[in-house]
């Protein structure tokens, strides 16, 4: 078995003294692991941090097998972020959602290309928090747990959107939520409008909003959690509204 | 082939970093062979030191005393505290002799994947010893990775309240390091750290 193809690192965890099991996110064989012989020396170091893109080469005997891999850096993306405290939030937080929800070995290539989208976006201050929301809101959707932000969810109004059930994922009008204030999840304006932005304020309700989804899909469920670095990014985002 | 109790040398020694098998092997036969001039000195430093080692309960360096002579040395200077991942990373400093100041050492790095979280470093330390007075910089020397630098940001915005100087290492061109052969990333974080010349 052997195949190449592009892939951003997720997840490098060292095995043995010198080598290392890597997470990749492939675009055609979605989330998958293997070994890198040698990959925790001096020659490989920064090739295997969270967010590189990488051309990988995955070779085993059979296909169940964990297999190694090659790898030649494309582009490095970490080293550009470490000088940022948000931003860096940021990447750790993809990347360990990312490894966390996905199954291995299934493709997204969707994901995929949205995760490049928001790798390039890092690169905008003010652009990467709104496209780091909308790439949750696609990983829902490609995990089967697509949010319905179209229309209020009693009402059937397209107008006046501001909360979000926790039962349905759909939205519910301010109007029709007037009673069940309390329970319902706040949906930012932005989300309704693909043109627009989000504050910090509102990219922290997004968050909130998408971590609760995607904690009651992706993670419990699998009896885990939401990963700490993701309660990090949300943390950063909160103390920078107050 | 070999007795259990060379067979039990053997097992220990290749759980050493940098021993396998077959050189723990050779390694068991040289100590034996020369057992009077390096196994029984080197069984006696190791008891010895087994014994003595503790971790210092100021800063988490590794000596036969508590505090340790890095903590305990009038010279250096108390209003300086780097602060390093790990004890080999605090030798690694020590033996360029550039820093005259205290250490600090964490026990890690946050890490989502190892489940590592701040409770489990020793951040509650170092906030409180920079809480107690005296200190005006704290340089984050801890390693130019993801994680790394994730727990750099987290112990800045923890010590931002208390009004000390928080400095990171450069990241960039390593002294005798040719550009043709470097990293895009290294490469990209020399030109973003560039300076006067």
């Amino acid at each position: 078995m052997e195949w190449s193809d592009n892939g951003i690192v997720l997840s490098a965890r060292k095995h043995g003294e010198t080598s290392l099991i890597v997470s990749l996110l492939t675009e055609c064989h979605g989330r998958h692991a293997g070994l890198v012989r040698g990959g925790a020396g001096r020659r490989n170091r920064g090739l295997f941090e969270p967010g590189n893109l990488v051309r990988a080469q995955w070779r085993a005997r059979l296909p169940d097998h964990l297999g190694t891999y090659t790898c030649e850096l494309t582009r490095s993306v970490a080293a550009d972020l470490m000088r940022d405290r948000l931003k860096l939030s940021g990447l750790s937080a993809v990347c360990a959602v990312t490894d966390a929800a996905l199954s291995e070995r299934e493709p997204h290539q969707a994901l995929y290309q949205g995760l490049l989208i928001l790798l390039d976006a890092f690169a905008d201050d003010h652009l990467w928090p709104t496209i780091y929301v909308r790439w949750e809101l696609g990983l829902l959707q490609e995990l089967g747990f697509s949010l319905d932000l179209s229309a209020c969810a009693a009402t059937g109004k397209t107008d006046g959107l501001a909360y979000v059930s926790p039962k349905s994922g759909k939205a519910v009008s301010e109007t029709a939520a007037a009673p069940y204030k309390d329970v319902l999840l706040p949906l930012p304006a932005f989300l309704l409008d693909s043109s627009r932005t989000g504050s910090p304020g509102d990219i922290h309700k997004a968050l909130k909003m998408t971590g609760y989804f995607l904690n009651r899909h992706a993670f419990a469920p699998t009896s885990g959690h939401i990963p700490e670095a993701r309660n990090r990014l949300m943390e950063r985002f909160k103390t920078s509204t107050s | 082939m070999v007795s259990e109790d060379i067979e039990r040398l053997i097992t220990l020694l290749a759980k050493l970093p940098g021993l396998g098998p077959r050189s723990a092997r050779r390694a068991a036969l040289n100590l034996i062979k020369r057992k009077e001039t390096l196994m029984q000195p080197l069984a006696k430093a190791m008891a010895d030191a087994a014994a003595a080692t503790k971790s210092c309960s100021t800063c988490g360096n590794l000596d036969t005393r508590d505090p340790c002579k890095l903590c305990h040395d009038p010279r250096r200077d108390d209003t300086i505290i780097c602060v390093v991942e790990d004890v080999a990373d605090l030798w690694a400093l020590e033996r360029t002799s550039a820093f005259r100041g205290r250490y600090h050492v964490l026990g890690g790095t946050l890490s989502a994947l190892d489940g590592v979280n701040p409770q489990d470093l020793k951040i509650p330390e170092l906030v409180q010893r920079v809480h107690a007075g005296g200190v005006k910089e704290v340089i984050l020397a801890t390693n130019a990775t993801v994680d790394g630098q994730t727990t750099a940001h987290y112990i800045a915005d923890r010590l931002e309240p208390l009004g000390v100087t928080v400095s990171g290492l450069a990241h960039g061109v390593p002294v005798g390091g040719e550009l043709d052969y470097l990293d895009d990333g290294t490469l990209s974080a020399a030109l973003k750290a560039r300076g006067p010349v």
